[in-house]
């Protein structure tokens, strides 16, 4: 079993217009490594200087990982993974 | 072209009004292009010159989005002091290339709308279907 990465439309040119893909990991960072030796390139879309960008939400189930451990928040197999660009602007 | 009816285009005016000076923001889901489901959403930021979506709101709307088929179709907000037209901010920030980006200023009663495509911006033009028309 793996863990479902749900991929918001701006990032599916990485993923081959795929809106989820599977990845493998203990902890968001090991997932998003993943996810980079899968779809190269998507990394520097999600993680700057080692932290998740600040315009990018990262989800574990029903919880932004912000609220948990960051990229260092465990994840198990079974669980879902979204992400959302945050919509922002001035 | 933005085809969007009257009471949806109220809605947003009236959003954007109250939240004044405040910047308003929010998302109107449809199919097919099609606006039809208004959803005002908080400005996280609450600021006059920066909106941002809060984070759990946002995954609830684009989860309810995905179970019912919808899009994004309008992404608005609004600006309080200055034009309805999208700032540099608004341009780094644009994720959604399929959404018209639609700016209502308060300051100048103007409602606009563009698509912002790989930081390039283009205005369109705009369709008010009126009611019993």
């Amino acid at each position: 079993m793996a863990i479902e990465v749900r991929i918001p439309t701006i990032l599916r040119t990485y993923t081959d217009g795929a809106k989820a893909v599977d990845a493998s990991g203990a902890t968001i960072e090991e997932l998003i490594g993943d996810l980079e030796a899968r779809h190269p390139g998507i990394k520097a879309r999600l993680v700057e200087n080692d932290k998740l960008r600040r315009f990018v939400n990262v989800y574990l189930n029903d919880e932004d990982v912000r609220f948990l451990g960051g990229l260092g928040t465990p994840v198990s197999d079974g669980d879902t993974v979204t992400v959302l660009p945050a919509v922002a602007g001035g | 072209m933005l085809t969007i009816s009257r009471e949806l285009v109220d809605q947003i005016i009236a959003h954007a009004t109250a939240d004044h000076p405040d910047e308003a923001c929010g998302v109107i889901a449809g199919r097919a292009g099609v606006p039809e489901r208004f959803v005002p959403m908080e400005n996280a930021e609450r600021s006059p010159t920066f909106y941002r979506f809060d984070s759990m709101e946002q995954f609830r709307v684009w989860r309810d989005m995905d179970d019912n088929d919808e899009e994004p179709v309008v992404i608005y907000h609004s600006h309080t002091a200055t034009e309805a037209y999208p700032s540099r901010t608004d341009v780094s920030y644009a994720s959604e290339p399929h959404a018209h980006y639609v700016l209502y200023s308060t300051a100048l009663e103007q409602f606009r709308s563009f698509r912002i495509v790989d930081g390039v911006i283009e205005e369109e033009d705009v369709k008010i279907l009126e009611p019993g028309v």
